[in-house]
Formats: C-alpha cells, sequence, structure tokens
C-alpha cells in the first residue's frame, strides 16, 4: 500500500484552502475551527480560508503558494466540483503546477446546504476535507490528450429553434445535418396564425427562414427522417439517421402537386395531421402549402396501391419527372460530426385528460391549436372562425391553464398560454365580433411587450374571469342557456359561482415533453427533469449545455418556451457548438484506465465487461492493454480485474481506499 | 459520535455513500441547490461510475467503521457508460450475499438508482438509510478478525464476479 509518488524524492506539500462561500458554507461550517484542524494534517504545509475562493484573489492565494513552492498540492474546501473543479485546475495550471495534483472537498452542496446544525456541518467539513488531503497525496501529474474534432453539426427537430440553431451554424460556414422526422420542418410555429405580441404573421417571418434553410448551400436537410443511433463522443459523434420512404423521390419531385389532383380519392378521408384532424387529407399529400422540402408524400397506411396492388396509379402518370417510387425502402445514412444541437420541441397537452372540460365529447369544444388552424387563412376554414355545425360562435369562453397548474395534471406554468390566450381572444373578437371570455388563474405576463399586450386586450372588450373553470356542460337551467354550452366557475374576484353560456370553448392546453423524449435521452445519453424535459448543465450558467460534452439543448425540449425565448436559445447552443468546432481539438479528460503489465495475468475479464471495445488482448505477451482514445473512464475494467493489474487514472485503488478512510474517520 | 437525546445517548450512525458521477453525485448536488436538508451521517465519495465499484471498496468502509453503505447509481437502461450500474448491480448482489453469511445485515448495504433530477431521492433514501442504520445498531466490523476475511473471501468473491460478468462484450 505504498503510495506511489511523483518525486519520490520529496514530501508532498498540501494546501488546504477553505472557502466561506459568502454564508453559504460559512453559516453552517465552523470556517476557523477546520482550517486549525485541516494545518495539523499530514502533508498539510498551508491551511488557509477566504470568502470566496473562486475569485481571482483567491485563486491567486493558491497561485502564490505554488510559486513561492510553499505547496505543490492543492485541496480546495467549497463546492462542488462538478461547478468549479476545472476553474481551480486552470489556477494550478497557471500557477505551475500539475492540474491534476488537486481535489476538491464538496462542503457546500453535500454540507453546509443539506446540514441543520453547524457543530454537525463542521464535523462532516472535517471528514471530508481529511479525505481530500488523504487521496490528493496520491494523485499523479496527468496530461490531457486532445483529439480531433468533426467540423459537421448535427440539428436534431426542424421547428423555430432547430431551424434557427442550423441556419447560425450554417452561416458561420459549417456544415449541418438537419433531421425533421415529420415530412415538413417549421414545427409549431408553422402551424400558427399570428405570433403574440406583435400579432404579425407567422408564416410571413417563419417561411423566409424555412426556404434559407432549404436553399442553404452548407445545410443538408432531411425532413421524414429519424436519428436512430449514436455513438462516440464529443467532437466524434457517429450518427445513424433512418430516413423513412416517403415514396416519392425527393430529389424528382418538382412540387408540382399534380400527384395529389390526380389521386383516385376525390376527396381526402385520412385526419390531416397538420390540421389537427379539422380536415382530411389523401394518401398522397403535403403538409400545407409553404411545406419545406415542397416534396409530397405517399401514406402507404390509406395509399389503395400498397392495401390492394390494383390501383389505376394516376399520380404515377400524371407525375412528369417521373418521381414517384412505390419500391422505395427506408435506408439508413452515417453522418459524423462534432456537435449535436437537439431541438426537438414539445407536445401539447391532450385535453381529453380532463373530461369534465367536455373536449371530444361536445363538438363547440377546440384546443388552443386547433383554433390557431381556424383563424389561419391557409387553414381548413381559409381563416374564417367557423364551428363544426357550420356556424360562427356568438359567445367565446377561453379557458387557461388546462393541464397546467394542477397537481393531477402538471405542476408547472407553461409559460406561454396566458399570451397566446390573449391574442387568440383578439383574434377571436376582430373577426366573429362575438363575447370572449377568458377563465385565469393568474395572468401571467412576463415578456417585453407582454404585460401592454394584456392591457391592449382588456380594453377590447373581452371579459376576464379570475377562477378555475370547474366544469363544462350542456345541462340547461334557463332558455338562455339552451343549445349552449355552460362553463362553471367560481369568480373569484366577487366570490361567486356563475354559470356562463357560450357556443364555443377554447382550452389553452399546456405544453409536454415530446412521448418520446425519453427514447431521445437514451439515445444520445443526456438527462431528463422530473418533469421530462431534457436537463441543462447549469440552470443558469450553461442552460444550453447537457452534462454530456457535444451535445447541446435549444427551444421547448428544455421546458416551455415562447418564440424569442427559443431562437434566443437556438442561437446560444448554434454558439456553444461553434466554439466547440472552432476549437478543432477537444481536450479529453485523463481518468482513464491503463494496465500494469507485471500484475496481468491475462485473465481476459476486462476485455470482455468493456462497453467500448477499448481493452485488446496482445496475444504474444498475453497481456492487456488499454486504448486511451476508446477509453471514456468508467472504470468497470478497474473493479474487475482480479489481480489489480488494472487501474484508473484520478480513481486509482489506492486512492479510493484513502478517501474511504478519510470520511468515515469522523473527526 | 454519540449526541445527547432527551437525555439518553443516542447511537450515531456511519454511512458511506459511493455515488456515480452523472446521475447520482449530481442529484446530490441538486439536493443542496434546492436546500433539502438531510442527516449528517453519509458521507459520499465520488466514483465516475457504479461499475467502477470494487467490491473491496464496501468492505473497506465497513473495515474502516461504517456501519451502512449506500451506492447510488443510473436507473438501468441510463448508465452514461451503456451498462455499468447493471455491472454493479451484479457484484452488489454478490458481495451481500457473502456479507450475509459473515452475520453483516441485508440492510446495511443499499443500492439505488437515482437519476440526476431526483434530489428529493437522494434526501429520502438518506435518512431512511440513517434511520434504518441507526435501529441496527453499531458494525464493530473492526473488531472481527478482517485478515481472515481479507484472506480468503476477496478471491473467492473475485471469481464470482469474473464468473458472472465475463462472456458479456458489446
Amino acid at each position: 500500500m505504498s503510495p506511489a509518488r511523483p518525486d519520490s524524492d520529496s514530501k508532498p506539500k498540501v494546501g488546504v484552502y477553505v472557502c466561506h462561500c459568502g454564508i453559504n458554507i460559512a453559516a453552517k461550517v465552523d470556517i476557523a475551527d477546520t482550517v486549525a484542524f485541516a494545518s495539523q494534517l499530514p502533508h498539510v504545509t498551508a491551511a488557509k480560508e477566504y470568502k470566496f475562493m473562486c475569485s481571482d484573489p483567491g485563486q491567486d492565494i493558491i497561485q502564490k503558494d505554488l510559486r513561492s513552492g510553499l505547496i505543490d498540492r492543492v485541496v480546495v474546501a467549497s463546492c462542488s466540483p462538478l461547478m468549479h473543479e476545472p476553474t481551480f485546475r486552470r489556477a494550478m495550471l497557471e500557477g505551475g503546477g500539475n492540474p491534476f495534483l488537486f481535489q476538491m472537498a464538496n462542503i457546500r452542496e453535500h454540507v453546509s446546504w443539506v446540514t441543520k446544525e453547524k457543530a454537525a456541518g463542521t464535523a462532516k467539513a472535517r471528514a471530508l476535507i481529511a479525505a481530500a488531503v488523504e487521496r490528493v497525496v496520491l494523485h499523479q501529474p496527468l496530461q490531457k490528450t486532445s483529439v480531433p474534432v468533426h467540423p459537421d453539426v448535427l440539428v436534431v427537430g426542424g421547428g423555430i429553434a432547430g431551424i434557427h440553431a442550423a441556419l447560425t451554424i450554417a452561416d458561420a460556414g459549417k456544415k449541418v445535418y438537419l433531421v425533421e422526422r415529420e415530412p415538413t420542418i417549421g414545427g409549431h410555429m408553422a402551424k400558427f396564425d399570428k405570433t403574440f405580441p406583435t400579432l404579425d404573421c407567422s408564416a410571413c417571418i417563419l417561411t423566409p427562414k424555412m426556404s434559407a434553410v432549404r436553399s442553404h448551400p452548407n445545410i443538408t436537410l432531411w425532413s421524414h427522417s429519424e436519428v436512430t443511433g449514436v455513438d462516440g463522443y464529443v467532437g466524434n459523434f457517429k450518427v445513424k439517421v433512418t430516413r423513412k420512404a416517403r415514396y416519392i423521390d425527393e430529389e424528382k419531385c418538382v412540387g408540382c402537386l399534380e400527384c395529389i389532383e390526380a389521386c383516385v380519392f376525390k376527396k381526402g378521408k385520412t385526419d390531416d395531421e397538420f390540421n389537427l384532424g379539422l380536415v382530411k387529407r389523401k394518401p398522397v399529400y403535403v403538409p400545407f402549402p409553404q411545406a419545406t422540402p415542397l416534396v409530397a408524400v405517399i401514406d402507404p397506411k390509406s395509399c389503395i396501391e400498397f392495401k390492394t396492388h390494383k390501383c389505376p396509379k394516376n399520380c404515377v402518370e400524371v407525375c412528369e419527372p417521373k418521381a414517384i417510387d412505390f419500391t422505395q425502402t427506408d435506408r439508413t445514412e452515417e453522418i459524423n460530426v462534432g456537435a449535436v444541437v437537439l431541438a426537438t420541441g414539445f407536445k401539447a397537452f391532450d385535453a381529453r385528460r380532463i373530461s369534465r372540460y367536455g373536449y371530444g365529447k361536445y363538438p363547440g369544444v377546440y384546443t388552443s391549436l386547433e383554433v390557431e388552424r381556424l383563424v389561419n387563412a391557409a387553414g381548413p376554414t381559409g381563416g374564417e372562425i367557423i364551428m363544426t355545425n357550420g356556424e360562427k360562435p356568438k359567445a367565446v369562453g377561453i379557458v387557461h391553464c388546462v393541464g397546467s397548474r394542477d397537481e393531477k395534471t402538471n405542476r408547472y406554468c407553461s409559460r406561454v398560454c396566458c399570451m397566446y390566450s390573449l391574442k387568440l381572444a383578439h383574434l377571436v373578437k376582430e373577426r366573429t365580433n362575438a363575447e370572449v371570455y377568458n377563465f385565469y388563474i393568474d395572468m401571467r405576463t412576463p415578456g417585453k411587450g407582454y404585460e401592454e399586450f394584456y392591457e391592449k386586450l382588456l380594453h377590447e372588450n373581452v371579459h376576464f374571469i379570475r377562477g378555475r373553470v370547474a366544469e363544462v356542460s350542456d345541462w340547461a337551467m334557463t332558455a338562455e342557456e339552451k343549445g349552449k354550452l355552460i362553463i362553471r366557475v367560481e369568480d373569484t374576484l366577487i366570490g361567486v359561482v356563475r354559470r356562463i353560456p357560450v357556443d364555443m370553448i377554447i382550452l389553452s392546453v399546456g405544453l409536454e415533453p415530446q412521448p418520446d423524449a425519453d427514447d431521445v435521452r437514451r439515445l444520445f445519453n443526456i438527462s431528463c427533469s422530473r418533469e421530462g424535459w431534457f436537463l441543462e448543465r447549469h440552470p443558469k450558467l450553461a442552460p444550453v449545455s447537457t452534462f454530456t460534452e457535444g451535445i447541446f439543448i435549444a427551444g421547448a425540449c428544455q421546458g416551455p418556451k415562447d418564440i424569442p425565448d427559443s431562437v434566443a436559445q437556438a442561437g446560444a447552443a448554434a454558439a456553444e457548438a461553434l466554439a466547440l468546432i472552432d476549437r478543432g481539438r477537444v481536450e479529453i479528460e485523463p481518468n482513464t484506465a491503463y494496465v500494469t503489465d507485471e500484475l496481468c495475468s491475462g485473465c481476459h475479464t476486462c476485455s470482455n465487461i468493456c462497453p467500448y471495445s477499448a481493452i485488446v488482448f496482445n496475444e504474444e505477451t498475453e497481456k492487456a492493454s488499454v486504448n486511451g482514445a476508446l477509453c471514456k473512464g468508467c472504470g468497470t475494467c478497474v473493479a474487475a480485474c482480479p489481480s489489480g493489474a488494472l487501474q484508473q487514472n484520478l480513481f486509482t485503488d489506492e486512492q479510493i481506499f484513502q478517501e474511504i478512510k478519510g470520511v468515515v474517520s469522523y473527526v | 459520535m454519540s449526541s445527547i437525546e432527551s437525555g439518553k445517548q443516542t447511537f450515531e450512525p456511519r454511512i458511506i455513500a459511493f455515488f456515480c458521477n452523472w446521475c447520482t453525485y449530481t442529484a446530490a448536488d441538486l439536493a443542496g441547490t434546492a436546500r433539502m436538508s438531510y442527516a449528517p451521517n453519509v458521507r459520499v465519495v465520488r466514483i465516475m461510475c457504479s461499475g467502477r465499484l470494487d467490491p473491496q471498496f464496501i468492505l473497506s468502509a465497513l473495515r474502516e467503521g461504517a456501519d451502512g453503505v449506500l451506492i447510488g447509481g443510473c436507473h438501468p437502461g441510463d448508465c452514461h457508460y451503456q451498462e455499468g450500474n447493471y455491472k454493479a448491480l451484479r457484484r452488489f448482489t454478490l458481495l451481500k450475499r457473502f456479507l450475509r453469511s459473515m452475520g453483516i445485515e441485508d440492510e446495511r448495504i443499499r443500492l439505488e438508482w437515482i437519476a440526476a433530477s431526483e434530489g428529493d431521492k437522494v434526501q429520502r433514501v438518506i435518512n431512511e438509510m440513517t434511520e434504518t442504520v441507526r435501529a441496527l445498531g453499531p458494525l464493530h466490523l473492526e473488531a472481527m478478525s478482517m485478515e481472515r476475511i481479507e484472506d480468503v473471501i476477496p478471491s473467492e468473491l473475485k471469481a464470482e464476479t469474473v464468473a458472472a460478468s465475463g462472456g458479456h462484450h458489446e
């Protein structure tokens, strides 16, 4: 158990620096006591305290002690290593030391912030410091290695966030693959009529960006495609993209739509997904007139040719470029990229889950997204707000927070519903002059120009009733209520239960993670928050990074977000990806495994369990050896090696045994 | 180590935790950021993956005076290194069998899958574990002849681990 030291002729000199972190640590850890305790630990030649160790003056203290020769190893007792380990490693390097002769003791997240009593906090801090000192004495000076970064970027998701990220990266001169699973890009924004609070036309600002994607020389747009495999690591991801068969040759199709005209179906019979089933589409279709790419797609589930093989195939006949190909199959493309931006968006809350609101039961109850299509000039009614019974509504109720801010569905605020409800209230009033009632719990309008928009609505003769809607029914109590939908609600401003009869109800549904967000998360090896949104590396300081290097997130896949925030985040994610790619090389943590030949018995245990095939067996010497470029540093092989021949840099058996000794010491 | 509670001496267990860097250690950080206070008895050693957990670490912790050992890893299917947590589970199961034969109660070592977002689970598990081990009382493994255990068991255990994890390859 003799520690192997780099400079065996000189004894290690450890400096311990205890951070107050203002009162974050000092309130629950007796700093003077821990410093006094640290100063008498073996090998400790300096023990100091400072208010903020991560600040420049804090780092200076370490660097001065390094330069003067007082210390050659450092323990900083402060926050989590996931927060500031890179900061202090850099400080050590700049102070002329080796960045890996360093250990952090996490006395903030793991001590002061979670411990009630100061005495207990101080004892725990002491033990963690003792452990760090025991351990750092055994640290070896290490060098970081670097690997080249592939210059191409993958963007997953073709909504406004994905589009903006792809264009930003492509404009910087990098090659981008934009993968979208729907037949067209555009996402939710393409379905909206107007955007809040400016009321500018959604399509007018989105479609130019969509065509810019299509025509950009640096962007490869793969719609109707899905990422099905991800391998590799930061700078060198190998990605499999399955390009689903559209049965129409994308290269040949000119978007003339003749095939749709000629289809044997005179009328559509399948729910039009883009219009949320408000109209029907044919088996051959384009999702909407500005679809990008403007290439038709055949849905084999409803196409006669796929079902019976007896279709006259009028579509094939009229297609001059001969683009229709019933023999097409899914095919897989393999690409190499250096970074990935995930912008997979959200799913609108399913209003059926709250049965008392009558969605799916009463034809007069719509979701907000459906109404977006109804008010859209390119939508199923040409922009007229006409209900399924063919009539214009005379009274409309807009129910806020459907599926949001509720223990039974989602506890979080979906952040956009207040604003889009106000927008829809304005549009409905403008187009129908109906009485419009907003039922809200709180009005949440934080954003540039948002509160002003709310003020404007207050002056548009729109009614605002504060209270969560209890129920929607068609059970009339008076002649006036007959044939109407009745909204039962407690008006909490006047303290009265009211019944409001309306013709049309708009449910302002909240935002939820995509149903397959968990699969995508696993594919890219990132984490999700409790609710299922992709988890950022740090909520404040790394909002578009993930815990997996090289994978960035943008838009509503990270949490409910409006268009300006999605675009801003997409720009940030693009900048992070560009910074990574422009560096050209990426540094790899040196915590890889290595073999001590003399101890290796050649049993193959390690090479059999390595998930990255990083361990090869040399048949001649009958010893295992680790390929440092492939090793990701999990240490599974080290734990399995029966002869102790395998060790892991920064996590050797000896280092961990010493750390155990330290934390159990309960000093 | 012992504190006075309502005039009675109570036993304060020492528990050591091995948390993987990507899920459980991050969750413990989150518990801190969210100021979820919990019993001060559990002290964390960070490892990159629960797959790094050599059964000897657990034995070492018990020998050094720990009354219980907690292991935290990513949920099945979520391992940052693909499947290190499954390997941890196998070793854990084998080690438990061995510890049982030594007369060490099952409840003294606990394996939990705790995702990065589950700060509240860290709090709950640490509090539960502290109470459980407190009820069991001190382990005093250092009083047993550890030399004997070390002589006989690790090689056997290693052999079993090898058998359990061998033959599986990506």
